[in-house]
């Protein structure tokens, strides 16, 4: 238990000087501006956006430059701010399908409808140093095509699902307003929106784990990448004094298909079976664990065994907010005085009691040896 | 709307030139919108994350109301694509500022074209290896 304490005001107000002075570093090496976060720290800002749940570059920057690049730190800031500010409503659900690609490949087929496009990636990277970034004034002149690549292309698993092979993805009856974890609590058994709502916010280490966990046998589902897509799409909104729908602008989003082996039941001959990732910015590594872990969860659904951690929702949807995780871990460094006080009596009453017991049992052995 | 969106701030001030007089319906306000995805991309709903959006609503002198909603926090953006819309509802189609808005669009779609064009140059010409042949 934490009892408030008072007292210490002034230690606090040091301390915010001083981890000002540490986050700006030696003065004779010029600050970071935001702006040089935001363009070339991209993929840490995408971490933040998702982990902060909240889509916004500039802010995503300035928490990172605010935290000293404590990714967990910035996504805090994000949450706190967020919770600031009004909501207008909610988005139209965005149309992945008519994505501006910059990536998109599939480990399933290598002749696909709009082609296999690597885009930038670091996958055929040798992982070694470029020491030439230490100097600035590099610039990349990157090839271009001739011509741009086609306006739409289909999402993989739709091309096995016109033939009946592939786990349908249809909207519920009605097709319902998703629920809110940031406005209701959770419940479990957990429906697959709050479980995606709940993956997309977590935390890519701890998805990436259990992700991991699944491939290894933890709960088995025989993964293939069906498609990693990365790029643009466009979110649009209906104001309620406009009545119609607007282009807000592009977000950037990865989406991960991943196919995994066959279910069927007594009324469907045996399909292959999805799992999901949609995130924030370019982030394949948190979009594919999340669609393997999107998967695993949905074990009970397929009537599969939940031996394991990846196929529990109530696991995984607990553990998986690395604010709320941070919190309640780093909340034991606060003063737990009058807690620990207590154990300390407790522990002294136990060793003293044990100490007179064995005092006692040391006068009675004696008498019955004798 | 679309392109005002997408378009800088200063883009818009280049095209509105000086801001009409107008009165402010709905001051420049930041506020979120949540994204919502579809499961597998065309599946269940579900809430993806909230994006930062900034709106405003302007009323010109002659009564023209003027819209903007667009992604972002900034205000002052806000304020003179909603202007801008007032102005484009009442010039005709053709006008210089409906060429302007047609400019920034056709700049948007050439940028769009690069990026499509710098990804398409990295597509993967498969070749299958025949063993043994």
């Amino acid at each position: 238990m934490y009892v408030a304490v008072k007292g210490g005001e002034a230690a606090i107000l040091a301390t915010h000087d001083l981890v000002a002075e540490a986050r700006r570093g030696n003065p004779a090496v010029p600050e970071i501006s935001v702006a040089q976060i935001r363009e070339q720290q991209a993929l840490a800002c995408a971490r933040v956006m998702n982990e902060g749940s909240l889509y916004d570059q500039d802010l995503a920057a300035l928490a990172l430059k605010q935290a000293q690049g404590d990714v967990i730190e910035a996504a805090f800031l994000m949450r706190a701010y967020r919770t600031t500010l009004p909501r207008f409503g909610s988005s139209e659900p965005l149309d992945t399908a008519a994505m501006a690609i910059r990536r998109r490949v599939s480990a399933t087929y290598k002749d696909l409808p709009g082609g296999q496009v690597l885009g930038p990636t670091y996958d055929y990277t040798h992982r070694l140093f470029d020491f030439a970034l230490m100097d600035e004034g590099g610039e990349a002149a990157p090839r271009k095509a001739a011509a741009p690549l086609d306006a739409t292309m289909p999402r993989v698993p739709d091309i096995l699902g016109a033939e009946g092979l592939m786990e349908a993805e249809e909207p519920p009856e009605g097709d319902p307003r998703p629920f809110d974890l940031t406005r209701d609590p959770v419940s479990f058994p957990a429906d697959r929106d709050v479980r995606l709502q709940s993956m997309a916010r977590g935390d890519e280490g701890f998805l990436l784990g259990l992700g991991y966990s699944v491939q290894r046998g933890f709960g088995g589902t025989h993964p293939f990448v069906g498609e990693v897509r990365v790029g643009e799409v466009a979110v649009e909104f209906v104001p309620e004094e406009l009545g119609f729908a607007i282009d807000l602008g592009d977000i950037t989003l990865t989406e991960c298909q991943m196919v995994n082996q066959f279910q069927g039941s007594k009324d469907v001959p045996p399909q292959f079976t999805r799992g999901y990732g949609l995130v924030f910015g370019h982030s394949e590594r948190k979009a594919m664990s999340m669609s393997l872990v999107d998967r695993a969860l949905k074990a009970r659904d397929f009537g599969e065994a939940t031996n394991y951690p990846a196929q529990q929702d109530e696991f995984v949807l607990y553990h998986a907010d690395n604010v709320e995780a941070a919190g309640f871990v780093e909340h034991l460094k606060l003063p737990h005085y009058v807690d620990f006080q207590g154990e300390l009596e407790l522990i002294r009453r136990i060793r003293r009691e044990r100490e007179e017991r064995l005092a006692q049992e040391q006068e009675a052995m004696p008498e019955a040896a004798e | 709307m679309a392109t005002l969106a997408r378009a800088s701030r200063s883009e818009i001030e280049t095209l509105l030139g000086d801001p009409p007089d107008h009165d402010l319906l709905k001051a420049p306000e930041t506020g979120t919108v949540m994204v919502e995805g579809r499961a597998g991309g065309a599946g269940r709903r579900f809430n993806l994350g909230e994006a930062t959006v900034t709106r405003c609503v302007v009323r010109l002198s002659n009564g023209r109301m003027g819209f903007s909603y667009a992604l972002g926090r900034d205000g002052r953006k806000a304020r003179l694509a909603a202007l801008l819309d007032a102005r484009l509802q009442d010039e005709a189609e053709g006008s210089g500022l409906h060429q302007g808005v047609a400019a920034l669009a056709a700049q948007q779609a050439a940028a769009r074209d690069l990026a499509s064009r710098k990804a398409a140059a990295t597509k993967v010409d498969f070749f299958t290896l025949v063993r043994g042949a």
